[in-house]
């Protein structure tokens, strides 16, 4: 088993020098030719207005916190699926009292607003 | 059909007074022409017989081949054999085998992205009544990709000087790394493994995520507002789409109580009265609904129409990938269709029973045919969404997922739950 994590390992230094490796490569063989005005920002084929040092907008902050406990809890929910089956009936009121915490707390966002994106 | 609603066909430039424009000769009204029956035409016959050939082709071969995993054993106690003889350590061999196996499991993102970025030009192609590539390779431009891939990995490489220099580079990396990482745990046939470790759904999942990363770092480190846009609105809808993809799968786990996906493809070995495959697809209303839930946020995560908001063509130019060129745009290109594969690969090990035959009678071909037929006919699906659905708003898209997937999918783990008790 511990050989098969290692060999995850040996896949990410493949995957690394394919990436890094495609990259130099293509550096090498490609053409350098200065332009005065090819390294600027291509946006949509006008002169960019503005920077794009700007606040943003906090509504992505609320759903990275939502997914945050979502996904916290599909990690607790994932070790409860493998063995549910072979626990039972108390396995499962469990997991409904854990889960109904959560879906209230979903309801709970849902009525205050937290999923309008406007 | 009768044969004077068909439209009769023009022999001299006519103009048309209801839309000022000149109709050519030869100019066919295509739909009632086709709509008389496809089998007439001669083409639509030739079609279908070399589709049937090369389907019965592809099955001839894959049955004389039989199953590839007991084959290479004894290739690997030969090697071993021959190394052993010339005072290699065993430990070294073990390295190098597994570095040669980690090669083909990085051939299948590149091939498959060789192939369905063809295959979705030509369905596009034929959606639209047009041929798509045709020139490049000596079929239907099989080898329009290839073509391109050289294009694009001759190209110069181009920096705004408005950029993050080093995370513009490294976003590429930190996308594709990810899409290479994951196909360690996905089985590709009986045996057919490269990494069989047991937590593989929790791990695909864990370093599927990664990518989203690369994505914010490519949106931010352009120096561009569209495509800091895009890495936000990707990373949101990356983010969202994650969580019913998760719980889609979690009735499955329930059912099969492991996390180790070629366990999950062989516990749905075997048929119910000898004839319906005990498939999860085929459990009532939870198979169907985690399929569709899991299917819908597959889709979404690949960032693919009509889900195709971080790069949006026409509000976005082309989201976080606008200031890319070259080899770069190129790994983007081939991590998002490494992830639709591997959306399909996980969809036909979960659902669709992996290596296992429809029909017990088709028990002859080996495994990996039928996985990779499932896996075709999964990504033929996600091609073609791409040409029949319009793009959801950014509101609508983030309500669909909060307010409908996500409830559904958490209400299908108690029906999970339910059949689970049924069952016992």
């Amino acid at each position: 088993m511990l050989l098969a994590y290692a060999s995850i390992l040996i896949l990410l230094v493949i995957a690394t020098l394919f990436a890094g490796g495609t990259l130099f490569a293509s550096y090498l063989v490609g053409p350098k030719v200065k332009d005065k005005f090819k390294h600027t920002a291509y946006e949509c084929g006008m002169e960019a207005v503005g920077t794009t040092t700007v606040q943003t907008n906090i509504r992505f902050y609320t759903y990275a916190l939502l997914f945050v406990i979502f996904d916290v809890e599909a990690l607790y929910l994932f070790p409860w699926a493998v063995v549910v089956r072979s626990m039972g009936g108390p396995a499962l009121v469990e997991m409904a009292i854990f889960l109904g915490i959560l879906v209230s707390g979903l309801a709970y966002a849902w009525k205050m607003g937290a999923l309008q994106w406007e | 059909m009768t044969e004077e609603t068909i439209q009769p066909k023009v022999l001299e430039p006519v103009f048309n007074h209801a839309n000022g424009r000149l109709l050519m000769p030869e100019t066919r009204y295509w739909p009632t022409d086709m709509w008389k029956s496809p089998w007439s035409l001669p083409t639509y016959r030739r079609g279908a017989a070399v589709l049937a050939g090369l389907i019965l082709g592809i099955a001839g071969v894959a049955w004389f081949i039989g199953e590839i995993g007991p084959r290479l054993a004894p290739i690997y106690t030969l090697a071993e054999q021959f190394a052993l003889s010339y005072g290699v350590p065993a430990f070294w061999i073990a390295v190098v085998w597994t570095f040669i196996k980690g090669v083909f499991v990085l051939l299948a993102p590149a091939l498959n992205a060789l192939f369905a970025v063809w295959w979705e030009r030509k369905i596009s192609a034929h959606i639209q009544s047009r041929m798509g590539p045709m020139y490049v390779g000596w079929w239907h431009g099989a080898l329009q990709t290839l073509a391109d891939g050289i294009k694009l990995f001759l190209k110069e490489d181009i920096v705004p000087d408005c950029a993050d220099k080093v995370v513009h580079w490294l976003a590429p990396v930190v996308v594709l790394i990810p899409a290479i990482l994951v196909f360690a745990p996905v089985p590709f046939g009986k045996d057919l493994i490269y990494a069989n470790i047991d937590i593989g759904t929790v791990y695909v999942f864990a370093v599927g995520g990664v990518s989203v990363m690369g994505i914010i770092m490519a949106g931010w480190s352009s120096g561009n507002k569209f495509s800091l846009l895009g890495g936000l609105r990707s990373a949101a809808q990356l983010v969202s789409y994650e969580l019913p993809r998760t719980f889609a799968v979690l009735p499955v786990i329930m059912l099969a109580g492991t996390l180790n996906i070629a366990d999950i493809a062989g516990f749905q070995a075997g048929y119910w009265g000898g004839i319906v495959p005990r498939w999860f697809i085929f459990y009532p209303v939870v198979g169907q609904v985690a399929f569709i839930v899991f299917l819908i946020a597959s889709v979404a995560e690949t960032n693919r129409v009509p889900f195709d908001i971080p790069e949006a063509e026409s509000e976005l130019v082309a989201g976080f990938n606008t200031e890319y060129s070259g080899m770069k745009f190129a790994l983007f290109f081939l991590s998002e269709f490494a992830y639709v594969l591997l959306s399909c690969l996980l969809m036909s090990s979960f659902f669709f029973g992996g290596g296992a035959a429809p029909l017990p009678f088709l028990d002859f071909l080996p495994s990996w045919a039928w996985f990779l037929s499932k896996t075709l006919i999964l990504m033929f699906c996600f091609l073609w969404f791409r040409w029949t659905f319009p793009r959801f708003r950014v509101d609508r898209l983030m309500d669909f997922n909060w307010k409908f997937l996500l409830p559904v999918s958490l209400l299908n783990i108690a029906a999970g739950g339910v059949l689970i008790w049924l069952l016992s």
